[in-house]
């Protein structure tokens, strides 16, 4: 399925990602997950949150820049071999994964996959023809 | 547009300069008598009043300094007794001491003439309601534009300086159609309105901008989010305050009124006059102030004059915008550099969408300059892509680099983390200062 993701500038100074996290606790806003890419000068934080446009919108007032990005989210069967077989199919219908890190749905309890590629709307028709658990929005969102 | 005064502003070459050579001769006489220090030089250079007799005799005239203005404060300078002295302006003295102007009735006579010809030359009437940005007080801004609007009839808003949301409030409520601040200020007013969605409940129409430096792209900038025509004004208080030179309708050079103030272009190192058209530093004399007048005043400002005909009909020469200031420029690695170096690549890197805002830190470590560039993230800069953020950076480090001849180090930080003045951008941090 895909689901909102969303992406926020954090400059390279002590505490940015401190402020970035009180900020969403103080208006109620749960992360499910969260994954830091950084270089020496800046870094990008992504996160599944249970409000996406709440979240922009409250970092947006505090002067923090973010972004709401698209990113396929899967199930994954707890098995040996169950990434592996996700991955097989992608690179099989030649889609490139950009990044991709893990969380449990505080919702639903189910483990799930975050997934980037080159290729979107591909790699959705992959999943959905794989053997990967469905998920719902409401895994996700508060709805 | 009118001219409000083209027996004067229109006033051709020749009489001209027939005009200024009697003023400088009147004021040289008048100073020998009444101020000391130019007494002091005069002799010194072995010069006698009657020596002066036309405008090109300027040449053989001493130079005056900022330093003298400390030297002889608080009134030392000043050629007329207190008692006709009418007002005093004072600049805030963030480089050492203070310095004290003076001005009589006259003389704010013709620096309210100086900017209502101006405002005549680019639309400004009695139906206009100008707000006034600039700060009112010891400062020359406010005060200044707030005769010249008057003069023209114009209803005035002595808004002065801070407050931006009021400010905004009262633009919106009274209506005003004219808006006068520094161009920083303006682009933070713009932003801020936008931000407030106010933006469409202005009626602007005209902004008159100065007092500090601005670059051509920061004009479209401020025109496009204000929705406004925006005009360039300079001045400096030593010689009056702002309208000492101004834009007419068609934004090409500001027309120094010629017959108050004679320019000359100088090569700063050997003083040398330089002819028209080249790049040097501006020197100002003024030809009818009483209170407060100055011979070759050094401005500091580096800048050009244009004396080919402008398309309004005025015959005064035009000041191209000045690129900096002799004590602006920071001297990096032996570089010379001119912060509107920098301030025009961030102009140009990704389209004029960056906001213009940044900082430039200078500072020494193990011997050797280095140059720092704090440069504000914003929403349309970023991506959720480690790389395209990284070429950003590269792009701007690459673009100072070859404009500097001078590797900087890039930073992007986040919107609004800069601080930004209400009045002067705090744009140079040199922390050299006492390093080895
Ligand atoms: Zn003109």
């Amino acid at each position: 399925m895909k689901i909102k993701q969303l992406s926020v500038f954090l400059e390279n100074k002590p505490g940015q990602l401190c402020v970035m996290t009180k900020l969403l606790a103080e208006n109620e806003i749960n992360i499910s997950a969260i994954s830091l890419a950084d270089t020496s000068g800046f870094g990008i934080v992504r996160m599944i949150v249970d409000d996406p446009e709440k979240a922009q919108s409250v970092l947006s007032d505090a002067g923090i820049i973010g972004m709401i990005t698209e990113v396929s989210a899967i199930a994954m069967n707890d098995v040996p071999g169950g990434l592996s077989s996700v991955l097989n199919a992608l690179s099989a219908a030649q889609v490139n994964v950009e990044y991709m890190y893990a969380f449990v749905s505080v919702r639903s309890g189910k483990a799930l996959m975050v997934v980037q590629t080159d290729a979107i709307e591909k790699a959705e028709s992959v999943f959905q023809s794989s053997d990967l658990h469905a998920i719902s929005p409401s895994d996700i969102y508060r709805i | 547009m009118p001219i409000r005064q083209p027996e004067i502003e229109c006033l051709n070459a020749e009489e001209l300069k027939d005009m200024q050579g009697k003023l400088l001769s009147s004021q040289v006489k008048r100073m020998y008598e009444n101020v000391v220090c130019f007494r002091g030089r005069m002799d010194e250079a072995g010069l006698k009043p009657d020596d002066i007799k036309c405008i090109e005799d300027i040449g053989k005239l001493p130079f005056s300094y900022k330093s003298d203005l400390r030297d002889y404060y608080p009134f030392g300078l000043f050629a007329v007794p207190m008692k006709n002295i009418v007002r005093t302006h004072a600049s805030s003295g963030t480089t050492g001491k203070r310095i004290v102007v003076g001005y009589t009735a006259k003389d704010l006579d013709v620096w309210s003439d100086c900017i209502a010809r101006m405002l005549t030359g680019i639309g400004v009437t009695d139906d206009d309601i100008v707000q006034v940005s600039f700060g009112y007080g010891l400062f020359t801004g406010g005060f200044g534009l707030h005769g010249g609007a008057e003069k023209v009839g114009a209803t005035v808003i002595p808004m002065s300086s801070g407050n931006t949301a009021l400010q905004i409030q009262t633009m919106a409520d009274f209506g005003a159609t004219v808006l006068c601040c520094t161009p920083s200020y303006a682009m933070h007013l713009g932003e801020e309105a936008k931000r407030m969605g106010m933006i469409d409940s202005l009626s602007l129409r005209i902004g008159i901008f100065g007092a500090e430096p601005w670059t051509e792209e920061m004009r479209e900038k401020i025109e496009e989010t204000l929705h406004i025509k925006a005009y360039d004004i300079y001045g400096l208080s030593e010689i009056m305050g702002p309208g000492v030179a101004e834009e007419c309708e068609y934004q090409c050079g500001m027309h120094i009124w010629e017959d108050h103030f004679y320019p000359e272009i100088i090569d700063p190192d050997t003083c040398e006059r330089l002819p028209d058209g080249s790049t040097g530093e501006l020197v100002l004399t003024t030809l009818t102030k009483e209170g407060f007048p100055l011979i070759r005043y050094r401005t500091r400002d580096i800048c050009r004059l244009n004396r080919t005909p402008c398309r309004c009909g005025r015959t005064h020469v035009r000041l191209m915008k000045p690129q900096g200031r002799t004590d602006d420029m920071l001297i990096i690695r032996g570089v010379n550099v001119f912060p509107s170096q920098i301030e025009e690549v961030l102009m140009h890197v990704s389209g004029n969408i960056i906001t213009p805002n940044y900082q430039i830190i200078v500072d020494r470590v193990n011997h050797t300059d280095t140059l720092d560039v704090l440069v504000e993230m914003s929403r349309e800069l970023f991506a959720d892509n480690v790389k395209s953020v990284e070429n950003l950076e590269k792009s701007i480090t690459e673009q100072i680099r070859s404009a500097l001849g001078l590797s900087p180090r890039v930073h992007l930080v986040n919107p609004n983390s800069i601080i930004r003045s209400e009045g002067k951008a705090k744009r140079v941090i040199d922390k050299r200062e006492g390093k080895i």
